[in-house]
């Protein structure tokens, strides 16, 4: 029992939980969403026990370390968080529509670490030792995942208004009748950010601590911070959008689609693309 | 909400230049415009690596010189988040806020303060969730005892207001997370605040100090006049540990000692993520670097003679040993290849030819008997010493940025989970029996409160019928 079948189980559920939200939208059929719900929680279960068996795996190899110490593990980690926040989505609201828009999230996180990332697990370097990472990380990803709910949830917003306004009050069918209404998805949207949104303060403050402790200052501007703050930004301007007039709607789900480019811009193209203090892999 | 349409139409009546920028500092709009400016803004300076200067940049990305020098002197692009524009952004960003708050926080504190506890027929029927009864065999003053009873035990204890032959209760929850916007906003204000303080009273420098050797002034980043820091500090001991058979440091410390009016005052072993903190003044472990060349020690046994003798050596001197050889260390390592401490070095003939290069370790005394050597090399030491490299800051407001940060916790918490809830209950009399009308409604996250409601109103309904027509029946 290593953590890689596990992750390997987690992977192949999330696909199948995948194409079975695909498929209930097409057929419409109460029974596909529930069997795709139903392989969103067996996947997730694997997905826990393999980051539980990946903790206990570095132990014995003698580091004392939290299973977030590089890429791999925290993309394995997101895609954990993802499943997270749409099953407690799931157990309130039960708009089984949406898990074809946010399973796949989980599913493209998964398979880029299986097939792309290296999986060998290695001992962290002195600054990076810390339980202040450990805060950190596990902050910023819930955060980041509640982001990518609400960006799945805008995108169905921006495909449906379009025709439910031009159906004029009617019911839209087809596909676009399986979603939830706009009225509706518009406040998931709304309610992911509002997990998100205090999760990612707290990612943004204790790393701050983190970097206060570690390096003697709180903020430094590195771009991997400001990414973090910019992110931020977006999601405040979406939060005050709502209590004006003008800036709800559509321009509230592109806001939250931006953001999530921005997420995921902090996330990765930052260590991928700009130089800084916190580019993993050290 | 007529109350601030009045307010507004006195001050458009008034007209004039203050008042409308009044407005605009206060509107919303422009706190999405500024937060939108500040996103976009922010990316410069993560694509243009802040500190460095347009030439190097340049040469390193083969970037157009021309451009980033315009960007320099333009839009000071190389330290763009201390420029004018981006600090009056902020200021703008800040200013707006202040102004936000004080247009609204007066309406909410009397809404809190001063809630409405009379409900009439009109704001009933404003309200989301209502509800109406009539129980034809209660007494107003039974029916008011059973109302306040139930909810003082499901809800909250209601004020009790009796005018024109009518009972009002009103009953509210949560009514404290009306603040939570203004102490998250509040939060902000006092972020800055500290940042502010941190800026114009600390400083951020670096000093490195030899083992056994002492600083009393640490020089600031961007290379001004050293900074004395009113005491000494002394480095007894530096020690670097590797992980098994690599260079990569897992951990190094220092052992450190504070001097002050010529006396030991502090003592505490350093490392990364574990500073030394003394008068305000925090000593991080950053680095460390050798500090001159190391010494080796060396027992050399003639092969012929069996004469044995003790001597050290740098790395590169010329060290002289009996019958006119010589011998030079070339190089070193820790961990040659798992196997611990080694030196390169080679042997020179009386008649001045250099021998072959050959290695010697410290764990394997006998190793370099089987080279067929005149010598035979046994390394005893290795005396390295080291500077450890310290970062040294001073940063008087970053309590004041940790209690804006606490603030902005609690703020968004109690903004965005809880909410304020409101129950408005009339009992009058009508006919033979009583009327009841009871609504409510909570600032935010309305379905679940709707839910609330629904059960509310129909135990509400169930615990009066029930009581009432048993006390009907028991009396007549
Ligand atoms: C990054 C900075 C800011 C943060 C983190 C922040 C945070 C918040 C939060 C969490 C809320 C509650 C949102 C909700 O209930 O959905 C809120 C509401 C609000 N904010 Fe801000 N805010 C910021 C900047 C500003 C600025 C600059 C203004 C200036 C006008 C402002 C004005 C308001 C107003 C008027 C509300 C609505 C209050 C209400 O009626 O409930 N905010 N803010």
């Amino acid at each position: 029992m290593t953590s890689s079948l596990f992750f390997n189980i987690a992977t192949g559920a999330y696909f199948f939980a995948m194409v079975g939200y695909l498929a209930f939208l097409v057929a419409k059929s109460k029974e596909t969403a529930l069997a795709a719900t139903v392989l969103s929680w067996l996947g997730f279960a694997a997905n826990t026990a393999a980051i539980g068996l990946r903790w206990r795996e570095a132990y014995a190899l003698g580091f004392q370390q939290a299973p977030l110490s590089n890429l791999y593990e925290s993309v394995v980690f997101f895609a954990w968080s993802i499943l997270l926040i749409y099953l407690l989505f799931d157990l309130k609201y039960k708009h089984r529509a949406v898990g074809a828009f946010v399973l796949p999230f989980a599913f493209a996180g998964m398979i880029w670490a299986q097939w792309g990332l290296d999986a060998t697990i290695a001992p962290l370097v002195p600054a990076l030792q810390s339980n202040w990472l450990t805060y950190h990380v596990i902050t910023c990803f819930i955060g980041y995942a509640a982001f990518a709910m609400a960006c799945g949830v805008s995108i169905m917003y921006l495909i449906k208004v379009g025709k439910e306004e031009a159906a004029s009050g009617n019911p839209v069918g087809g596909i676009l009748g399986m979603f939830p209404s706009v009225k509706v998805l518009d406040d998931l949207n709304y309610k992911a950010i509002m997990i998100g949104f205090p999760m990612l303060t707290l990612g943004i403050i204790t790393g701050a601590a983190w970097a206060n402790y570690a390096w003697g200052t709180y903020w430094s501007w590195d771009p991997k911070e400001t990414w973090s703050l910019i992110v931020w930004f977006i999601y405040a301007a979406f939060l005050h959008a709502r209590f004006t007039r003008g800036w709800v709607g559509r321009r509230a789900a592109w806001l939250s689609i931006t953001g999530f480019a921005a997420t995921i811009f902090c996330y990765l193209g930052v260590n991928l693309l700009l130089s800084g203090l916190h580019s993993y892999g050290g | 909400m007529d109350k601030s349409v009045s307010h507004q139409t006195t001050r458009a009546s008034r007209g004039g230049f203050i008042d409308s920028l009044w407005e605009g500092l206060c509107s919303l709009r422009l706190a999405i415009i500024t937060l939108i400016l500040l996103a976009l803004t922010s990316i410069i300076g993560t694509v243009i690596e802040q500190g460095t200067t347009p030439e190097e940049m340049a040469e390193k990305l083969g970037w157009s010189l021309g451009l980033l020098k315009f960007l320099d002197a333009s839009i000071n692009a190389f330290d763009m988040y201390h420029s004018w524009w981006f600090l009056s952004l902020l200021g703008l960003f800040a200013v707006n806020l202040i102004c936000c708050s004080i247009k609204r926080f007066p309406q909410v504190w009397r809404n809190v303060r001063e809630p409405r506890l009379i409900a009439d027929e009109g704001f009933f029927r404003s309200l989301g969730n209502s509800y109406e009864a009539a129980l034809p065999k209660g007494r107003l003053d039974d029916v008011s005892e059973q109302a306040i009873g139930f909810l003082r035990s499901r809800f909250a204890a209601p004020v009790v207001t009796r005018q024109d032959g009518a009972v009002h209760l009103y009953a509210e929850k949560g009514a404290w997370s009306r603040f939570g916007v203004y102490v998250t906003h509040l939060s902000i204000l006092i972020i800055f605040l500290g940042a502010m303080i941190g800026n114009i009273w600390g400083y951020k420098a670096y000093v490195n100090i030899v083992e056994g050797g002492t600083a009393d002034h640490v020089m600031p980043r961007g290379g001004k006049e050293p900074i004395p820091l009113g005491f000494s500090v002394r480095c007894d001991n530096f020690e670097v540990e590797f992980y098994d058979g690599t260079r990569r440091p897992k951990e190094f410390t220092s052992d450190l000692a504070v001097l002050q009016h010529g006396g030991e005052v502090l003592k505490k072993r350093i490392e990364v993520n574990d500073p030394l903190n003394f008068d305000g003044i925090t000593f991080y472990q950053s680095s460390y670097g050798p500090a001159g060349d190391a010494t080796f020690r060396f027992r050399v046994r003639d092969r012929a003679t069996g004469q044995t003798v003790e001597v050290s050596a740098r790395q590169g001197e010329h060290v002289p040993l009996p019958g006119g050889y010589a011998f030079a260390v070339t190089n070193s390592t820790e961990n040659y290849d798992k196997f611990g401490p080694a030196v390169q070095m080679h042997v020179i003939t009386p008649d001045g030819r250099y021998g072959n290069p050959f290695i010697v370790m410290q764990n394997y005394p006998d190793f370099d008997a089987q080279r067929a050597g005149e010598q035979i090399f046994t390394l005893t030491g290795m005396d390295q010493r080291y500077y450890t490299g310290l970062q040294v800051a001073k940063d008087p407001g970053v309590w004041v940025v940790w209690l804006g940060c606490f603030l902005m916790v609690i703020g968004s918490f109690g903004a965005f989970f809880f909410s304020h809830r409101r129950l408005w209950l009339v009992i009058q009399a009508k006919g033979e029996g009583v009327g009841i009308r009871f609504g409510g409604s909570a600032h935010r996250n309305q379905p679940a409160f709707a839910l609330n409601f629904d059960t509310l109103k129909k135990d509400l309904a169930t615990a009066l019928t029930d009581k009432n027509s048993q006390a009907k029946e028991a009396s007549s």
